[in-house]
């Protein structure tokens, strides 16, 4: 896997190439974990119950969770425990949602919150 | 102290410096490395010299052979006359600066023991990369046993067989399981 | 409202270890913590601890972690799990806390906490203590260089968490920035989850953590760079490359020397500071100290800061390991117990010897720490609710 972009579409599975299913100390990833599906941005996400938001997405190659109001610029998970807000994303509607610190529920809609920078045709934020 | 410490901060990190003999002489207690090479006796070899208020490995030893005393922060001493290098103080040390050689184990090879934390875990037979204090390479080496018990609460310990001539300079073997082996 | 005698502030080892002692001296005490598990930082430390055997050290602290939740369990601690501190008056303790997740609480916790009353559509609550501890950890430092808002800019704690909770590795290569011993710490444990490290660099002439933990990583061959720093970072939506160059004696570029290297992630473990909002907000003096990490709340030698009533405990008194965090938390527990009249104030033997305790793990390598403590328990100028 080349570093970089995103990977939404081929890693729907919330086994993909991320996941760390073996490790020497932690042990195999339980299997039993009940599996969790999600939307976002209109894709169809899996994910493991229980575990935060921002996981899920990364599990699928997913790194970019918002544009900055100003400069339209991505931002994505900076402090991973709920203190920073850089992977805040629009959940269920209500924007501002820290995902790292948010687990995932069946049904929940997660958006990208802002809009990106397309070379100067983007309308005023 | 405080100087010879500051020599051991700025060395001991750095690329290319091979601190572990040197560092252990600058602090008065000479790698008993050497008296392992010597007499071909099967010894442990402790690599830690800063003072970390840690004292397990003294604990560990059912010889007695380690030393820090009271003030846990002293740095480990080893009694070469009462270690028979028995290993259990490798996946005790929570540093991993623990190791076990043995210049007995055959005319041409040392048997060196050290803890391993990554998968995957060598198995015996095969054939590793002995590799440096900098993972450089070093010699091929052949693994002689792994001992992965609830006791080693997952540290496993792997014993490889170095030729003798390398065997001063190994102090690990290369990790395996990398991105690109994915 | 929900009225404890002891409400402690952040469930890490410094919380648990207050909670506990507290609770076995016959007081009600009530952790509020924001995650949904208690152990804070422990829980994603994968490595063997150092410290004395006899206190726990050879553990893995997700091990302790699990120790210290099972014994305030057992002891009766409260827990509010997934509630998070807003506010704290520090003159009538009282503290606003508001659920954490998306949806409405359980009605039960952990601990048997009777139905919540909620207020409006923020499910917030309101707690009513005798005592408060605080014991709210840290927070990382960060270095500011150009690109580092891209995803895959992290802190290393990110990186750990990623990694050891989520079972998610953060990237396929990293370039780590800091030989402390957290930047050499998730460096091995980037290496154990299956991740490359191309790099650390330290911009000091030598490394800040011990020299056990960088001989784990050099010799698996990640290059430990001293008197180097990065410059940039770059890449569309993430990282695809990072540029390092090395430094003169004055710290300033050495010119020629820049050199890029393909990372996907870059870890910045630029050291910790207090996590002083409870703190600040209770309104509580708060005092600086580099050593200690920067801002911390001004405290007496018996935890107690300049709010009567209010304790501070672990890393949010100054940035320590998780032996020393547990030990202070032990103190704060038995100092607020013993001032809500729960056990004697003559009962200085368990005082003391945590006190010695303390001074034995903040000595050799960590002396600095030991005389910044003492200095800012020194000049605190509180004196002590009659602990002797």
């Amino acid at each position: 896997m080349r570093p970089g972009g995103q990977d939404a579409g081929s890693n729907s599975q919330h086994l993909s190439v991320w996941r760390i299913t073996e490790h020497p100390i932690l042990g195999r990833l339980a299997t039993g974990h009940r599996g969790v599906c999600f939307q976002f941005d209109g894709k169809a996400i899996h994910a493991l119950e229980g575990e935060p938001i921002a996981a899920a997405l990364a599990a699928a190659g997913i790194r970019v969770h918002r544009y900055s109001p100003s400069r339209l610029e991505p931002r994505g998970v900076f402090c991973g425990i709920g203190q920073c807000t850089d992977c805040a994303m629009i959940v269920n509607g209500v924007p501002n949602v820290r995902t790292c610190v948010t687990q995932v529920e069946e049904g929940m809609e997660v958006e990208t919150q802002g809009v990106r920078d397309l070379g100067g045709t983007n309308a005023a934020v | 102290m405080l100087k010879k410490k500051l020599w051991v901060h700025q060395r001991s990190g750095a690329e290319g410096m091979d601190n572990g003999l040197e560092a252990a002489a600058e602090i008065g207690k000479p790698s008993s490395l050497f008296v392992a090479r010597e007499t071909q006796r099967p010894l442990a070899v402790i690599e830690c010299w800063e003072e970390i208020p840690c004292n397990p490995c003294e604990v560990s030893c059912p010889q007695n052979a380690i030393h820090i005393g009271k003030d846990i922060t002293a740095a480990p001493s080893l009694d070469v006359g009462k270690c028979v290098g028995c290993g259990l103080c490798i996946a005790r040390c929570p540093g991993l600066a623990i190791f076990v050689v043995d210049f007995g184990y055959s005319d041409d090879n040392a048997a060196m023991s050290f803890p391993y934390e990554y998968l995957p875990v060598p198995r015996i037979d095969e054939s590793v990369v002995a590799v440096d204090a900098d993972g450089r390479e070093v010699c091929e080496a052949k693994v002689l046993r792994v001992s992965n018990s609830g006791a080693n609460d997952r540290t496993p310990v792997v014993t490889i067989a170095v030729a003798k001539q390398s065997a001063m300079a190994v102090r690990s073997f290369a990790r395996r399981g990398g991105s690109d082996e994915r | 409202m929900l009225r404890s005698d002891l409400a402690v502030i952040g469930g890490g080892p410094a919380g648990l270890a207050a909670a506990i002692e507290a609770a076995k001296r016959g007081c009600r005490a009530t952790v509020v913590e924001m995650n949904h598990r208690a152990g804070g930082q422990l829980v994603k430390q994968i490595h063997k601890f150092f410290g004395s055997r006899e206190r726990g050290a050879g553990k893995r602290g997700f091990a302790l972690a699990e120790e210290l939740a099972e014994e305030a369990r057992r002891v009766g601690v409260e827990f509010l799990l997934d509630w998070e501190v807003f506010n704290i008056d520090g003159e009538q303790l009282r503290i606003d806390a508001s659920h954490s997740q998306l949806k409405a609480p359980p009605e039960h916790s952990l601990g048997g906490i009777p139905q919540l009353s909620l207020t409006g559509s923020c499910h917030c609550r309101e707690i009513a203590a005798k005592s408060i501890i605080l014991a709210t950890g840290a927070e990382e430092n960060a270095i500011p260089f150009e690109g580092w808002t891209l995803p895959g800019v992290m802190g290393a704690g990110a990186a750990q968490t990623m990694a050891n909770v989520w079972r998610v590795r953060p990237g396929h290569r990293v370039l780590m920035v800091g030989a402390g011993n957290v930047g050499l710490i998730v460096t091995y444990q980037l290496l154990q989850a299956g991740v490359d490290v191309a790099a650390i660099v330290e911009a000091a002439p030598g490394i800040g953590g011990y020299s056990v933990h960088a001989a784990k990583v050099r010799r698996a061959g990640v290059p430990v760079l001293l008197r180097h720093t990065v410059v940039s970072a770059s890449g569309e939506d993430r990282v695809d490359e990072a540029i390092i160059c090395r430094l003169d004696e004055e710290g300033r570029e050495v010119e020629g020397s820049r050199k890029p290297l393909g990372v996907d992630t870059i870890c910045i473990a630029t050291g910790m500071r207090p996590n002083i909002r409870a703190a600040a907000l209770a309104g509580c003096r708060l005092t600086y100290s580099k050593v200690l990490g920067g801002w911390l709340p001004s405290h007496n030698k018996w935890l107690e800061t300049s709010c009567r009533g209010i304790y501070v405990a672990g890393d949010a008194a100054g940035i320590g390991e998780a032996s020393t965090a547990i030990e202070e938390g032990k103190l704060a527990g038995i100092c607020a117990a013993e001032a809500l009249g729960h056990g004697s104030l003559k009962e200085s033997s368990e005082r003391s010897e945590i006190t010695t305790q303390l001074r034995l793990l903040r000595g050799g390598i960590a002396e600095k720490v030991r005389h910044a403590k003492e200095e800012v328990m020194g000049t605190s100028e509180i004196r002590g609710g009659g602990h002797g």
